[in-house]
């Protein structure tokens, strides 16, 4: 394995017996092999995964396309059917936070044990032991049965004993959804400073701000097969198209005689959607409506704006009668044709109508997202600066 | 370090890790057990006891089996069969009962059928401890002869029958539920085939002592509870139908048992950790 691999997995594949009654018994699992009632069920197809040492990918995908699946077999919790997983390193995964407690125990005696789970000897649990309970905050509480314990006071101890283990790699399966905002901000504090510390994190969030920003790399899995792996921001807007979460019904509702049909990004204008783009290529943004000839007379102005990473407009082409918007009613094709700009991430476009007092009596977003690379710095601009710095003796 | 030391230096941290988690999470079991309860330990001296009371009273007055000392004799083999079946009875659902940290944490899972013995294990020596400072207490010299010896290679045999029986119904659980039901039957019908509350000298009578009395030998358990009635237990009365009470007066016939006994365990533990090792690969999917 290459030396800067942390963890690969190589041709996944998982597949789940589904019985369709849960046949458990011996007696049904004879009947079941005769009558095969047992439909294999592949929750991971042919994953192939290489994630560099010191690097933080972001995994996500819709309900049941396998992210937790991925973890476990990457943990080693679950066998491949097919294929092979390589780690360097110890691995951590925090799958459910407090797995293994006994409600029974105390805190204290839940981290020995819960630490010897994970790997870690009496000795090592005893020297971390002061600094586990400092970052649950739980004080006194730690001689207390875990029972009595809040569900804020629980995830916190899951979490401290977890990233204590010291791991070289973290997976991390939508922990931080369930904690107070408090706890989010902790974790993220402490996977922040694994970052720094050059270790290698793995997560699975919903959150696909968070995956925009903390994230080098973001894997897109859908039906338990990889359909992206990248840019995080390029990875988002892929799931956000497969969800539909671009497209909001609120914004379709406009007046009965405007229907925005078609909204198709491409490098010339009538030709097919293209989703790749550098700055400087030509671009034509083509947006097709149908105006009847009650509403004809109220279409004042289309805009199209084209939008990055969590809605924020980036920039806006308008047309209004005077510059070329048709005055019939009918079918209308509206290019805007342009040269794409140097900037760098993922977008999507609104389109918008409105009257000639602004109010909006029309409106859409498109499927599509379409993607430009520029420049090497890797924020939405790629601005020129120099550098002076100094180092100050202390 | 040369790369071989810091191997070996890695095995010997992870056989220590191990080994505490085992004992961690006996210590687990048996303060859940413990907790709170005001006379602790003392109730595990319960079960035996009332138990005692009952077999003394059917076996002694009712059916007149006329074995002197009745409860230090039933004591002798109860104590041990019930340590390995309480052991194989809570293996049973080791596994199934550990799903939620099965499917979500990665740890050594050969310590899950392990976690009952320990448990067992250490009731097993705290009942013996009683039983023995009791006999001694009482003036019950018997046990106090070269026969105790015995109890060393019993045990041994013991354990590793239980260890290995352990591992097969752990793992098979998991995929066959009914194995907790057969194991339930399988453990009661035990008890009373094992010469625990009668003498092996019935057995040996129905069978004529031939191949069928060998054959009957073969359940390991069979030589551990004779053997260890011959070391605790340690007179040889003559019964009303004119044979000892015990299996034998010396020793070699037990240590030709225990011999045998320990082989078939042996071949099972064997078998038990291999078919433990195939199995678990799929506990977290199947669980
Ligand atoms: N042990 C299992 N047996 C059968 N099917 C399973 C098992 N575990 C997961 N699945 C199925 O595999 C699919 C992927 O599940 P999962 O990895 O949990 O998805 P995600 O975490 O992305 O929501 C789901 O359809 C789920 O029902
Ligand atoms: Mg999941």
């Amino acid at each position: 394995m290459d030396r800067s691999i942390a963890i690969r997995a190589d041709g996944v594949s998982k597949r789940f017996a589904v019985h369709t009654r849960k046949a458990t018994s011996l007696k049904e699992r004879l009947v079941a092999r005769r009558h095969a009632d047992e439909r294999p069920f592949y929750a991971l197809t042919d994953v192939t995964l290489a994630i560099e040492a010191g690097h933080t990918v972001g995994l996500i995908g819709a309900n049941g396309s396998g992210k937790s699946t991925l973890l476990k077999v990457l943990a080693g919790i679950l066998r491949p059917t097919t294929g092979t997983v390589d780690a360097r390193g110890r691995i951590a995964s925090l799958l459910e936070l407090g797995a293994g407690f006994n409600g029974e125990l105390s805190g204290r005696e839940n981290v020995y044990l819960n630490a010897s789970l994970l790997g870690l000897t009496r000795r090592e649990t005893d020297r971390l032991f002061d600094s586990i309970v400092d970052f649950a905050e739980l004080g006194e509480s730690i001689d207390n049965p875990v029972k009595h314990y809040s569900s804020g006071m629980y995830v916190r101890l899951g979490f401290a004993v977890a990233v204590h283990v010291d791991p070289d790699i973290l997976l991390v399966d939508e922990v931080l959804a369930v904690g107070d905002e408090a706890f989010a901000r902790k974790c993220l504090g402490q996977i922040s400073q694994f970052q720094t510390e050059g270790r290698t994190i793995l997560f699975v969030s919903h959150a696909l701000d968070l995956v925009e920003t903390i994230c080098d790399r973001g894997v897109v899995l859908d039906h338990g097969s990889v359909i992206y792996d990248g840019d995080p921001a390029y990875a988002t807007g892929t799931l956000r198209g497969l969800l539909g979460t671009d497209r909001n019904p609120a914004d379709d509702a406009g007046t009965p005689g405007l229907t925005i049909g078609g909204i198709t990004v491409a490098g010339e204008a009538g030709e097919p959607a293209r989703d790749e783009f550098v700055g400087g290529d030509p671009m034509a943004v083509r947006i097709v409506l149908d105006v009847r000839e009650d509403v004809v007379g109220s279409c004042h102005e289309l805009a199209a704006v084209v939008m990055g990473a969590g809605g924020l407009p980036v920039w806006v082409m308008r047309v209004t009668p005077d510059g070329g918007l048709p005055r019939l009613p009918g079918r209308w094709t509206v290019d805007f044709v342009t040269e794409c700009p140097p900037v760098h991430g993922g977008f999507r476009i609104a389109v918008r109508v409105a009257d000639a007092a602004g109010t909006t009596i029309g409106a859409a977003q498109g499927g599509q997202t379409f993607w430009v690379r520029t420049g090497k710095q890797g924020g939405l601009v790629d601005v020129p600066f120099q550098v002076k710095a100094e180092g100050v003796e202390w | 370090m040369a790369l071989t030391e810091i191997a070996e230096d890695r095995a010997r941290t992870q056989t220590r890790v191990r080994w505490e988690l085992l004992r961690n999470l006996i210590r687990k079991d048996l303060k859940v057990k413990y907790q709170g309860s005001a006379l602790g330990f003392l109730w595990s001296l319960a079960n035996p006891l009332l138990l005692l009371v009952v077999y003394t009273f059917v076996f002694q007055l009712v059916l007149r089996s006329g074995i002197p000392a009745f409860g230090f004799y039933l004591l002798s083999g109860l104590l041990v069969w019930n340590a390995f079946a309480g052991a194989v009875g809570a293996a049973t659902g080791a596994v199934v009962g550990n799903a939620g940290l099965v499917k979500k944490v990665r740890f050594p899972l050969v310590v899950l059928p392990l976690t009952p013995v320990g448990f067992t294990a250490v009731h097993f020596l705290l009942q013996l401890l009683v039983l023995v400072v009791v006999m001694l207490a009482t003036g019950y010299t018997h046990l106090l002869s070269p026969h105790l010896l015995l109890a060393v290679p019993a045990l041994g045999v013991a354990m590793l029958f239980t260890v290995a029986l352990c591992f097969l119904v752990s793992a098979l659980n998991v995929r066959y539920r009914d194995t907790q039901h057969i194991v339930e039957i399988a453990l009661m019908a035990g008890f009373w085939i094992n010469p625990i509350v009668y003498s092996v000298a019935l057995v040996r009578e129905h069978l004529h002592g031939g191949w069928l009395y060998d054959l009957y030998y073969l359940n390991p358990m069979a030589g551990v509870v004779t053997a260890m009635q011959s070391a605790l237990y340690g007179q040889n009365p003559t019964l009303p139908g004119g044979q000892g009470a015990l299996a034998d007066p010396g020793y070699l016939f037990y240590l030709e048992r225990l011999g045998i006994g320990g082989l078939i365990s042996g071949a099972l533990l064997l078998l038990g950790m291999r078919v433990y090792a195939r199995l678990s690969a799929d506990f977290a999917e199947e669980l």
